[in-house]
C-alpha cells in the first residue's frame, strides 16, 4: 500500500550543519494493520512520518501510494492526494485558538469548496460519534485535554481519508484517556482504514491490536 | 465554478474571523493605511474642485482682455485704442474696464475696486446697463456670478463691498469708511450694500465704486482706463484677432481666455502634483511599515498557518487568504478615507489645511467648495495608495505561504 | 513636465509592473537553469515554492496592466485643456511621438500577459510541469516590452509641455498651431467597414462554433479570432463610435469610455479583450495536446477558451449591433469629410 524505496532525507545540503535524517530507508507499510513507529528521539520518527503522509519530499529514493508514484510530485498534487488519502493527528491537538471547534473541524475541507449544508452535517455527525457535539458552538480554549484530542481526531475524518497518522499521540494524555484513544483506533482498523502510529508509550506499542512494530535508530530501521 | 465560490466564501469567512483574532495589530494598520487615503484624497479634492470652480468661473470672462505694456510692466490703457481695436474686421464689442488695488493700513489688507461694467465708462453698444450678474445659461452646472449686487445700487460717493472686508473692518450698509485718495484728501464713501455670500471665493476683496469715484480716488484722467475687453464675433477668429490687435498697437497685450484658462489648470495640477509628491514621502513610510508588518508574523500566526498546511490547505490557498486579508484591510480603509476626505474637504472646508493655505491672506474667504469627485480621482488614489501596499506585500505574504507543512508536526509543546 | 496626480499615478504603476516583471524574471532565470523536477533537492523544493512567487507576481501585473491600460486613456482625456486643439484623448495622445507607440504597446503587453496566465494555468494543471520551461522563455520574452514600455511612457509624459502663457508677453502661438492634434482620425468608409466587420465575424463564429463541435481547425480559429480583434478595432474607429456619439464625423475611439456615453467603452474593450485572448491562448496551448500529463484536461480546458471566446465576441456584436439599431444616427449613404 505505501512503498518506501530507498529513501533518503537530508537538511541543510552543502552547509556545514548538514544533516541526514533519513539514511536508506526501505519499508513497506500493508493495508488494514496497525503499524508502529518505535525509535529514540532524533532516529528520525517525525520525519519518515511526514514522508509516509505526502507531507514532504524525500531527498532522494522513491514512494508509491497504492502502486502509484508520488515522488516527485509537485506541492499542488501532493496536496490533493493528502487532503482525500490522511488523517492527520499530532502530539498537540493543534487547534485554532479563537475559533469554534466546528469551525476548526471543518477547516481541512474548505479548500474543496463542498457545500456548507452538507458540511456543517459531517462534521456534526463526526462531533456526536466521539460525544463531543455539544461542544461544538465552543471555542477551543474550554475544552479539557480530552475533548481536544477527540476534536482533532474528528477534524482528521472530515475528509473520510483510508489512512490515519497519528503521531505520539498519547504523550500528553493520562492513562484512562491513552486507553480511550486506542479503543479509538480500534474502531478505525474495524472499518478497514490503515493505522501509522508514532510512539515510545509501551501502552501504545504493547498494545494487542498493533500489528507491526518498525524500529527506527539513527535514521534507520533496525531489523 | 460554484466549488471555487463556495471556496472563496470559505476562506474569506476565515479570514475574517482571523483579522478579528489580532484586533491590535490590524488596527494600527488600518487607521494608519486610512490616514494616508485620507490625506491624499482631501488633497486631490480640494485641487480638483478648486480647479472646476476656477474654470467657471473664467468660462463667462471676457474672451480677450487687451492691456498696455511699457518697460514690461503694466501700464494704463489709453481710450484713444479702443477705437484702432473697433476697427479690426470681425471684434463685436470693445468695453473699457477701471480696477485697481488699494492698500488698507489700518487692517493691512489690499481691496480690489472695480468699476462694474457700464457704469461710467466709455461704451457705445447700448445694451442694458442694469444687469450685472453673468449666468451661463446653457450650462448644466450651477451659474457662478462674479458678483450678485442683491438689489443694492450703486450711485456716486457710495461702495458695495465683499464679505470679507465686512468682516475684517467689521462694518456693513450704511456705515461710513474713509479712503485716502491719490492727491492726500480723505474721500468718505456710504456702504450701500454687501455683496452675497455665495460668491465668496472671488469676491470676497472686492468693492464696486462708480466711475468717476473710481478716477477721483486714483487720480486717472478720462483719457485713460484700466484695460479693455473684446468680444469677438466667430470664436475660430480669436486668437487671429488678437495676433491684429498685437500688431496695430505694439505696446498692446492682448490675453485669450483660453490661454488664461490653460495656464490655471497647469498651475492648479502643478500644485496638486507638488503635494502628491510631496506626500509621498509619507506613503513610503506607510508601505514600509506595511511590509514590515506583513513580514513579522508571530510565532502564533506562524503555527496556524502551518496547521492549515498540515490539514490539507495548499499554499495558494494560504495566498488566497491572504489577498482577502489585503483586500479587506485595503478597502475598508480606502472607503473610508475618502468619505472622511470628502467630509473634511466639502462639510468642513478643509479645516486641517485651512492654516496651510490661508497664509498671509487676512481676507480669506469662507467658502462652500462644490463637491465635485469622478471616477479619475477615485482611480488615481486607487493607484497612488492600494496598488503599492498590495505590491509591497506580496513577497511577504508568499513567505508566509510558503511555510512547511511538517512544522505542524515538529511543534512539540506550548 | 506635467507635475498632475493622475500623470504620477501612470507612472507609478508602470514602474511598479517593470519591477514586478524583472523581480519575476530573475527567479524565471533561475528556474530555467536548475530546474530538475525527478530531483528531491532542497534547490528543487526553493524553486517549486518560488513558481508561486512568480504566479502572484505575474497574476498582479496582468490586473495592472488592465486597469492601467485604461487610466492611461483616462490621463490623456484629462490633460486635454492644457493643449491648443487637443478635444479628446485621441488628440492629446498626438502631442508628443510616444503617445500612440506606448498605447500600442500597452495593448499588446496585455495580450501576451493574458496568454501567460493561461499558459500557467494549464502548465498548473500537470502534475510534472511539463510547460515549465516554455513558460520562462516567455516571461522572458515579455518583461523587455513590458519595460519598453515604461520608457515609451516615461517619455510621453515627461517631454509634454502644456500650451500656457509662459511670460509675461502673453503667448500667440496658439494661432501659430491650427492643425495636427485635432480629434480627427484617420477612418475608412462607414459602410463598406460595416460590411466587412459583420462578415469577418461571421466567418470567425462559425469557424468558432465547427471548432467546438468537431475539435478541428483550432488554429484557424486563433488567427481569427487575432484577425476579428484588428478588424474590430479598426470598426470602432471608422463607424461603431459614429453610432454611439451619433455624430457622423466623431471618431474618437477613446471618448466611448467616458462618463457622457455611461462608460459604454469599457464594456465593449472588455469584451474585445476578453475574446482575443482567449482566442490566441487555443493557438498557444494546441501545440501541447499530446503532452502526457496534460492529456486529461487539456482538451477539455481548449474547448472551454474557445467557448468563452465565441461568448464574449457573439456579446461584442450584440452590443455593436444594439448601438447600431437603437441610434438617432442613420448612415444611407457615404460621405466623404
Amino acid at each position: 500500500m505505501i512503498e518506501l524505496v530507498n529513501v533518503k532525507k537530508v537538511f541543510n545540503a552543502g552547509n556545514p550543519s548538514e544533516f541526514s535524517a533519513l539514511n536508506s530507508v526501505n519499508l513497506l507499510i500493508e493495508e488494514n494493520q496497525v503499524t508502529v513507529l518505535k525509535g529514540p528521539s532524533g532516529s528520525g520518527k517525525t520525519t519518515l512520518l511526514s514522508i509516509v503522509g505526502c507531507m514532504s519530499r524525500p531527498s532522494a529514493g522513491r514512494v508509491k501510494l497504492q502502486g502509484r508514484e508520488i515522488t516527485s510530485l509537485p506541492e499542488r498534487f501532493l496536496t490533493d492526494i493528502r487532503r482525500k488519502t490522511f488523517g492527520f493527528i499530532f502530539q498537540q491537538p493543534n487547534l485554532i485558538k479563537g475559533i469554534s471547534v466546528l469551525d476548526n473541524v471543518m477547516l481541512p475541507a474548505y479548500p474543496l469548496g463542498e457545500k456548507r449544508v452538507h458540511l456543517k452535517n459531517k462534521a456534526m455527525k463526526g462531533l456526536a460519534a466521539l460525544n463531543i457535539a455539544n461542544k461544538a458552538a465552543s471555542k477551543v480554549e474550554w475544552l479539557s485535554g480530552g475533548e481536544a484530542q477527540r476534536a482533532s481526531i474528528v477534524r482528521a475524518l472530515i475528509n473520510d481519508p483510508y489512512i490515519i497518522i497519528a503521531d505520539e499521540p498519547t504523550a500528553h494524555l493520562d492513562t484512562k484517556l491513552s486507553y480511550r484513544f486506542m479503543e479509538i483506533i480500534e474502531t478505525f482498523k474495524a472499518e478497514g482504514k490503515t493505522v501509522i502510529i508514532t510512539s515510545h508509550d509501551p501502552l501504545v506499542y504493547d498494545s494487542s491490536m498493533v500489528d507491526r512494530v518498525v524500529n527506527l535508530r539513527d535514521g534507520q530501521i533496525e531489523v | 465554478m460554484r466549488h471555487w465560490i463556495e471556496k472563496q466564501r470559505y476562506i474569506i469567512d476565515f479570514t475574517l474571523s482571523s483579522l478579528l483574532r489580532r484586533k491590535v495589530k490590524n488596527v494600527g494598520l488600518l487607521a494608519l493605511y486610512t490616514l494616508i487615503v485620507f490625506i491624499l484624497a482631501s488633497t486631490m479634492f480640494f485641487t480638483y474642485s478648486i480647479k472646476k470652480e476656477a474654470s467657471l468661473i473664467l468660462k463667462d470672462s471676457p474672451e480677450i482682455v487687451v492691456q498696455k505694456i511699457v518697460a514690461g510692466r503694466h501700464d494704463l490703457f489709453p481710450v484713444s485704442y479702443i477705437d484702432t481695436i473697433k476697427k479690426i474686421r470681425g471684434v463685436a464689442s470693445v468695453e473699457s474696464r477701471l480696477w485697481g488695488y488699494y492698500y488698507d493700513s489700518l487692517v493691512g489688507a489690499n481691496y480690489t475696486l472695480l468699476t462694474p461694467p457700464r457704469n461710467g465708462s466709455f461704451t457705445d453698444t447700448g445694451k442694458s446697463t442694469a444687469k450685472t450678474t453673468v449666468i451661463d445659461n446653457e450650462s448644466t452646472d450651477s451659474s457662478k456670478p462674479l458678483f450678485e449686487l442683491n438689489g443694492a445700487v450703486l450711485e456716486p460717493g457710495t461702495l458695495i463691498i465683499g464679505n470679507g472686508i465686512a468682516r475684517l473692518r467689521a462694518i456693513g450698509t450704511g456705515d461710513y469708511m474713509p479712503f485716502l485718495a491719490f492727491d492726500g484728501n480723505v474721500l468718505n464713501f456710504k456702504i450701500t450694500g454687501v455683496l452675497s455670500s455665495q460668491s465668496e471665493l472671488v469676491s470676497s476683496d472686492l468693492m464696486l465704486i462708480t466711475g468717476e469715484d473710481f478716477r477721483k480716488l486714483f487720480g486717472i484722467d478720462n483719457s485713460y482706463v484700466t484695460d479693455v475687453t473684446v468680444i469677438v464675433n466667430n470664436p475660430e477668429e480669436i486668437a487671429m484677432v488678437a495676433s491684429k490687435i498685437k500688431k496695430r498697437l505694439p505696446q498692446a497685450r492682448p490675453i485669450i481666455r483660453d490661454e488664461i484658462l490653460r495656464t490655471y489648470d497647469s498651475v492648479f495640477n502643478w500644485r496638486g502634483g507638488m503635494m502628491i509628491v510631496i506626500f509621498s514621502a509619507a506613503v513610503l513610510a506607510f508601505v514600509i511599515f506595511a511590509w514590515d508588518k506583513a513580514s513579522g508574523l508571530s510565532a502564533g500566526e506562524r503555527r496556524e498557518i502551518g496547521i492549515l498546511k498540515a490539514v490539507g490547505w495548499e499554499t495558494s490557498d494560504v495566498i488566497q487568504m491572504k489577498f482577502w486579508e489585503g483586500a479587506i484591510i485595503s478597502l475598508t480603509a480606502f472607503f473610508t478615507g475618502v468619505i472622511l476626505a470628502y467630509i473634511h474637504v466639502f462639510f468642513t472646508g478643509s479645516i486641517v489645511f485651512e492654516p496651510a493655505l490661508k497664509g498671509w491672506s487676512n481676507l480669506y474667504p469662507n467658502f462652500k467648495l462644490t463637491p465635485f469627485i469622478n471616477l479619475e480621482q477615485l482611480t488615481t488614489l486607487f493607484f497612488l495608495t492600494v496598488v503599492p501596499y498590495t505590491v509591497a506585500t506580496i513577497v511577504p505574504i508568499w513567505r508566509a505561504a510558503t511555510i512547511d507543512p511538517d512544522s505542524a508536526m515538529r511543534f512539540t509543546g506550548e | 513636465m506635467i507635475l498632475h496626480p493622475t500623470v504620477i499615478a501612470n507612472l507609478l504603476a508602470a514602474y511598479i509592473s517593470s519591477f514586478m516583471v524583472l523581480y519575476a524574471l530573475f527567479y524565471g532565470v533561475q528556474i530555467l537553469k536548475y530546474w530538475d523536477i525527478e530531483n528531491g533537492h532542497e534547490l528543487q523544493l526553493v524553486l517549486e515554492r518560488k513558481t508561486y512567487l512568480i504566479s502572484t507576481l505575474l497574476g498582479y501585473v496582468f490586473g495592472l496592466q488592465l486597469l492601467s491600460l485604461f487610466l492611461y486613456i483616462f490621463t490623456a482625456d484629462s490633460l486635454t485643456p492644457l493643449f491648443v486643439g487637443s478635444m479628446c484623448a485621441a488628440g492629446t495622445l498626438n502631442v508628443d511621438a510616444f503617445g500612440y507607440p506606448t498605447l500600442v504597446l500597452k495593448i499588446v503587453n496585455f495580450i501576451v500577459a493574458g496568454l501567460w496566465l493561461v499558459l500557467n494555468y494549464a502548465d498548473n494543471q500537470g502534475y510534472d510541469y511539463p510547460l515549465i520551461k516554455k513558460k520562462y522563455l516567455l516571461l522572458a520574452i515579455i518583461a523587455p516590452f513590458i519595460v519598453l514600455e515604461t520608457i515609451l511612457e516615461s517619455a510621453y509624459f515627461l517631454s509634454m509641455k502644456a500650451d500656457v502663457i509662459t511670460s509675461c508677453c502673453g503667448s500667440l502661438f496658439s494661432s501659430e498651431r491650427t492643425t495636427g492634434l485635432g480629434s480627427e482620425m484617420a477612418a475608412l468608409p462607414a459602410l463598406t467597414m460595416q460590411r466587412i466587420f459583420y462578415g469577418v465575424m461571421f466567418c470567425t463564429l462559425a469557424s468558432g462554433i465547427f471548432f467546438y463541435i468537431k475539435g478541428l481547425g483550432g488554429y484557424f480559429y486563433a488567427a481569427s479570432s487575432l484577425l476579428m480583434f484588428l478588424v474590430s478595432l479598426v470598426s470602432i474607429v471608422s463607424f461603431i463610435s459614429l453610432y454611439i456619439y451619433e455624430l457622423p464625423t466623431h471618431h474618437c475611439p477613446f471618448c466611448i469610455i467616458m462618463e457622457e456615453y455611461h462608460y459604454l467603452g469599457y464594456l465593449l474593450y472588455s469584451l474585445l479583450f476578453g475574446a482575443v485572448v482567449s482566442g490566441i491562448g487555443i493557438a498557444a496551448l494546441s501545440p501541447f495536446r499530446q503532452v502526457e500529463s496534460l492529456k486529461h484536461m487539456l482538451n477539455g480546458f481548449i474547448r472551454k477558451l474557445a467557448l468563452a471566446s465565441l461568448i464574449l465576441y457573439a456579446a461584442f456584436t450584440a452590443l455593436v449591433t444594439y448601438e447600431i439599431v437603437t441610434s438617432s444616427l442613420v448612415i444611407a449613404y457615404e460621405v466623404v469629410y
